[in-house]
C-alpha cells in the first residue's frame, strides 16, 4: 500500500463509487446524477472519508463542464448562434437580473446586511449549466423552445459571471488575493480580454482548420484526439489567464469549429471525457457539501434552500409563461434553472476571500447550492411522477418522442412547410410515414390536426433507428437546416445504405453538397414554385397559358442541364462563373433565335 | 332522343353545345382561332380551349363529365395533326370518356352528338390515293366516328376546311360563316334529316378490365 501512488488509489475510489451508485440510483429511476452526487457523500470527508482534498478535484473537475460547453458550441453554428442573441441576451439578462433582485431584496427583508444580500442574490442567481444540460440531453429537451430558452440563459450567465466576479472586490473590504480578475488597471484588463477574444476567433478562423487536417493526416487517432484536448486546454487556459469564463472560452472555440468538417470527429473524441470529468465533477460537488454546517443549523439551512429555490422557481415559471413556452414544459424548466449552480461555489469562495463575508457564510451558501443540486434532481423525479401525468389527463398533447419501434416504410424528417406537403400527399395515397421533427410548437400545431408526428431529432442515429431506418425504403430529408440535412444524409448513407433518400436542398451549394454525397433526388425548395410564377407573370403578359408553360419548361430542363454541367466545378470559383456566363449565352441564344423565328412567322405545319 | 327544335336557352342556364378546341398555338392559327371566336360569339355554346385550361396537362374529369352532361351537343374543333387530332385533345378523350361512365355499363352521352370541326395543312387533293396523303380524307375518321358509336353518340358528318394555310381570305370567311350558322342552328340542320339515331353498342363485359371483389367471375 505504501507502494501505491496516490491518484491510483483516489482513481480507484472515485471509479469504484461512481460504478456503484450510479448503476443503483438508474436502477431506481433517480437518473445518473443523483447517483453522482450520492457517489461523493459517500466517500467523501462526511461519508466514508476517504477522500478529502475536495478543492483539488472541483477545480480539476470543473473541465467536465468545460468540455460540455466545447461539445454544445460545436453544435452551435456561429449563424444560429447570431439568431439566438435575442433569447439570450434578452431572457438571460431578465432572468439573472430579475432572480438577484428578488433574492437581494427577501435577503434584506431578513436582516442580512446589503452587501452579504447581493453577493448571495447574484451567486444563488446562477444555475447549474452542468445539470440542466444533462438533463436535457437525457430527456432529449435541447433542439425544443424551452431546451433552447434554457441554453440561452445559461449561456447568459456564463457571460454574466464575469462582471459578477469584477463586481466582488468593490464590495469586500480587503483587496483580493487568488481571485480570478487580477487588480490592474481596468483599461488594460479589458484591452487583454479583448485581445484574447479576437486572437480566438481569428486563430479559430484561420488556424484551426488546416491544423486539423495537418494531423488528421498523420492517420494518429489517438494524435488527434491528443490535439482535441489541447485545443480545449490551451483555450481555457488563455481564459483563465484574463480572468474570463474557461466554460465560455471552450463554447466559443466550439462554435468556431462547428462548420468545419472535424466536427464529428472532435465529439465523438470529447465525448468520453466530457461524461466521465462531468461525473467526476459532480461527485467532487458530493464531497464538498458540508455536512458540519448543515447540522450546526439544519433549520436556517433548509430556509435558505427552499426559500431561494421558491423564490427562484417562481420568477422563472412566470418567465417562461411570458416566453410563450408550452405549460408542461415549464415546470422541468423552471427547476432546472432554479438549483444553485457550479459557478456559485465560485463566486461564493471569492467573495469569502474578498472578505465580503465570513467563511461560514461561503460555507452555508455553498451547502446551499449544494444541497438545491441534490433535491433538484429528486423534485425532478417527483414531476415526473405526479405533475405531467395529470397534465397529460387534461387534454394536453404529451410530446413523446418515440419510443416503440416504428415500421412505416416512409420516413419523414421536417415536418414544416416542406415535409408537410410531402407527408399530406403519401397520407393521401394510403401510405405510412413515420414523421420526425424537433419544434415542439410545430409539432403541437400538426398534431392538432390529427397527424402522429414524433419528437425527435433526426441527425441522432439512434431515433432514426426506433423510427424504423432498418427496415424502411425510403427517407425523405425535409428539415430546413443546411447542417443538419447534410448531417442526416451522412448518417443515412453510412448506418442505412439501403435507405432511398428524397432530399430537399435549401439553395445550389446545398444542392451541389447533396450531390456531392450521391444523393440524385434533390429538389431545390423554391426551383418549381418561382418557375410557376414566372408563368403567370408571362400569361399576364399575354401568353396563352400552354405557351407559358412551354417557355419555363424550356428554362427549367436548360438549368438543370446547367447544374449537372457545373457540378464538378462548383468549388473551382472561376471556371464556375465561366460556365455560367456561358451557360446564359447559351439560354439568351436560344430563345433570342426563337423570338427571331416568331417575328419571321416561320410558319409551322399546324398553324392553322 | 334529340328534342326537336329546341328553343336557345336563356343565359346561366346549362348550355346545350359545349365545344372543345385543341390548339398548341392560338396566336400563330389562321383559321382555328377565328372559327373559337365565332363560337364564342354564338349564343348558346360553352367553350373550352383545351390549351389553356390544362397547360400541365391534368385534365379535371368530373368537371368536364359534367359540362358533357348537360351538353346535347359536343363540338372537337382542332387543326388535323399527323392524320389525327392534338395530344392534349386525346388525353382528354382518354380520361373523360371513361369506362363504366361513357361506355361499358355507363351510358352518359347515350343519345348525344359529336361533331368534328377540323381544318388540314394539305389540300383536298392531297387527300387521294395519287395524293401525297395516299388516303381520302374518310380514310382517317373511323377513330373518331366509332369513339362517337361506342358511346351511344350520333357522328355528325365533319366540317372540314382543306389547304387551310392558303385557301383565299373569302373562302375562310364563307368556312366560319357556315360553322357559325351550324351552331346557331342546332339541331335543325338540313344534314341531319336523312342520319339514323345510333344505337347503343354492347360491350360484352369479358373485353374489359375485371371488376374488383366479383368473385364468380373468370380471372381473364
Amino acid at each position: 500500500m505504501e507502494h501505491t501512488p496516490t491518484w491510483l488509489v483516489n482513481s480507484f475510489i472515485y471509479l469504484s463509487a461512481a460504478v456503484i451508485a450510479v448503476p443503483l440510483s438508474q436502477a431506481l429511476g433517480l437518473g445518473s446524477i443523483i447517483g453522482y452526487l450520492a457517489a461523493g457523500i459517500a466517500i467523501g470527508p462526511w461519508g466514508l472519508g476517504l477522500v478529502t482534498n475536495v478543492e483539488d478535484i472541483l477545480h480539476f473537475a470543473e473541465f467536465g463542464v468545460v468540455l460540455m460547453l466545447f461539445l454544445i458550441g460545436l453544435e452551435l453554428e456561429p449563424k444560429r448562434l447570431w439568431n439566438m442573441r435575442r433569447p439570450i441576451f434578452g431572457t438571460g439578462s431578465a432572468q439573472v437580473l430579475g432572480c438577484a433582485v428578488l433574492l437581494t431584496a427577501v435577503a434584506m427583508a431578513f436582516g442580512v446586511g446589503w452587501r452579504v444580500a447581493v453577493v448571495a442574490g447574484l451567486g444563488l442567481a446562477l444555475s447549474s449549466t452542468a445539470i440542466a444540460l444533462q438533463v436535457m440531453g437525457e430527456r432529449n429537451l435541447l433542439p425544443t423552445t424551452s431546451g433552447q430558452s434554457a441554453f440561452s440563459i445559461l449561456l447568459f450567465q456564463d457571460v454574466a459571471a464575469i462582471p459578477i466576479l469584477a463586481l466582488l472586490p468593490l464590495l469586500g473590504v480587503a483587496s483580493m488575493e487568488n481571485s480570478a480578475v487580477a487588480s490592474t488597471s481596468p483599461a488594460l484588463e479589458a484591452l487583454k480580454i479583448i485581445a484574447v477574444i479576437v486572437g480566438i476567433v481569428l486563430g479559430g478562423r484561420l488556424l484551426l482548420r488546416p491544423l486539423f487536417r495537418w494531423i488528421a493526416r498523420s492517420n494518429t487517432p489517438e494524435i488527434f484526439t491528443a490535439a482535441a484536448l489541447l485545443l480545449v486546454v490551451g483555450i481555457a487556459g488563455l481564459m483563465q489567464f484574463v480572468g474570463l469564463s474557461m466554460a465560455l472560452g471552450a463554447f466559443l472555440a466550439g462554435v468556431l469549429l462547428a462548420e468545419s468538417e472535424y466536427r464529428r470527429e472532435l465529439e465523438t473524441d470529447i465525448e468520453p471525457f466530457k461524461g466521465l470529468l462531468l461525473g467526476l465533477f459532480f461527485i467532487a460537488v458530493g464531497m464538498s457539501i458540508d455536512f458540519g454546517v448543515l447540522m450546526a443549523s439544519p433549520g436556517l439551512m433548509a430556509a435558505v434552500v427552499v426559500g431561494f429555490l421558491a423564490i427562484k422557481g417562481a420568477l422563472i415559471y412566470a418567465l417562461a409563461r411570458q416566453i410563450g413556452l408550452p405549460f408542461q414544459e415549464r415546470p422541468v424548466f423552471a427547476l432546472l434553472l432554479a438549483q444553485g449552480g457550479e459557478f456559485a461555489f465560485v463566486v461564493f469562495q471569492a467573495a469569502a476571500g474578498a472578505h465580503v463575508f465570513p467563511a461560514e457564510t461561503a460555507s452555508l451558501l455553498i451547502g446551499a447550492v449544494a444541497v438545491s443540486m441534490l433535491v433538484s434532481p429528486l423534485i425532478l423525479v417527483a414531476i415526473d411522477r405526479l405533475l405531467l401525468p395529470r397534465y397529460a389527463n387534461c387534454n394536453a398533447t404529451q410530446l413523446e418522442e418515440i419510443s416503440e419501434q416504428q415500421e412505416a416504410p416512409i420516413i419523414i424528417a421536417g415536418f414544416g412547410r416542406y415535409g408537410q406537403i410531402v407527408g399530406r400527399l403519401l397520407l393521401a395515397q394510403g401510405f405510412s410515414a413515420t414523421v420526425l421533427d424537433h419544434d415542439a410548437d410545430m409539432i403541437e400545431a400538426v398534431r392538432s390536426f390529427g397527424y402522429r408526428v414524433f419528437y425527435g431529432d433526426a441527425t441522432r442515429l439512434d431515433l432514426l433507428r426506433t423510427a424504423g431506418a432498418e427496415k424502411a425504403k425510403i427517407i425523405v430529408v425535409a428539415v430546413d437546416d443546411v447542417e443538419q440535412s447534410l448531417e442526416i444524409v451522412d448518417l443515412v448513407q453510412a448506418h442505412f445504405p439501403h435507405l432511398e433518400i428524397v432530399a430537399r436542398a435549401k439553395d445550389v451549394t446545398h444542392w451541389n453538397k447533396l450531390r456531392d454525397r450521391g444523393v440524385m433526388r434533390v429538389e431545390r425548395e423554391l426551383f418549381e414554385s418561382s418557375l410557376r410564377s414566372a408563368r403567370s407573370v408571362l400569361e399576364l403578359l399575354g401568353h396563352d397559358p400552354h405557351t407559358a408553360r412551354q417557355q419555363a419548361m424550356r428554362f427549367r430542363q436548360h438549368n438543370l442541364e446547367l447544374f449537372e454541367k457545373l457540378h464538378p466545378h462548383y468549388k473551382d470559383r472561376s471556371k464556375l462563373i465561366a460556365v455560367i456566363k456561358q451557360g446564359r449565352q447559351q439560354l439568351e441564344e436560344q430563345m433570342a433565335q426563337e423570338r427571331a423565328q416568331q417575328q419571321k412567322r416561320q410558319p409551322h405545319e399546324w398553324d392553322h | 332522343m334529340p328534342p326537336e327544335n329546341q328553343p336557345l336557352t336563356a343565359q346561366g342556364a346549362p348550355k346545350p353545345i359545349y365545344l372543345v378546341a385543341a390548339h398548341p398555338n392560338w396566336r400563330e392559327s389562321r383559321v382555328n382561332r377565328r372559327l373559337l371566336q365565332a363560337a364564342r360569339q354564338a349564343g348558346p355554346v360553352e367553350v373550352c380551349d383545351l390549351f389553356a385550361t390544362y397547360p400541365d396537362y391534368h385534365v379535371d374529369i368530373p368537371a368536364e363529365q359534367a359540362r358533357l352532361s348537360t351538353a346535347q351537343l359536343v363540338v372537337l374543333l382542332h387543326p388535323i395533326q399527323w392524320y389525327s387530332m392534338p395530344a392534349l385533345l386525346k388525353l382528354w378523350l382518354d380520361e373523360v370518356f371513361a369506362f363504366g361512365w361513357a361506355y361499358g355499363g355507363g351510358n352518359a352521352l347515350q343519345g348525344k352528338d359529336l361533331w368534328l370541326v377540323a381544318t388540314t395543312g394539305g389540300p383536298e387533293a392531297a387527300y387521294h390515293p395519287q395524293g401525297y396523303n395516299r388516303y381520302f380524307f374518310d380514310a382517317f375518321m373511323p377513330p373518331y366516328e366509332q369513339t362517337a358509336n361506342l358511346c351511344g353518340m350520333r357522328f355528325l358528318p365533319p366540317l372540314v376546311l382543306h389547304g387551310a394555310h392558303r385557301v383565299p381570305e373569302a373562302d375562310v370567311q364563307a368556312h366560319i360563316d357556315v360553322f357559325a350558322d351550324r351552331l346557331q342552328t342546332y339541331p335543325v340542320w338540313p344534314e341531319l334529316e336523312d342520319l339514323e339515331q345510333c344505337v347503343a353498342c354492347e360491350v360484352p363485359t369479358t373485353d374489359r378490365p375485371t371488376p374488383p371483389a366479383t368473385l364468380h367471375m373468370e380471372p381473364t
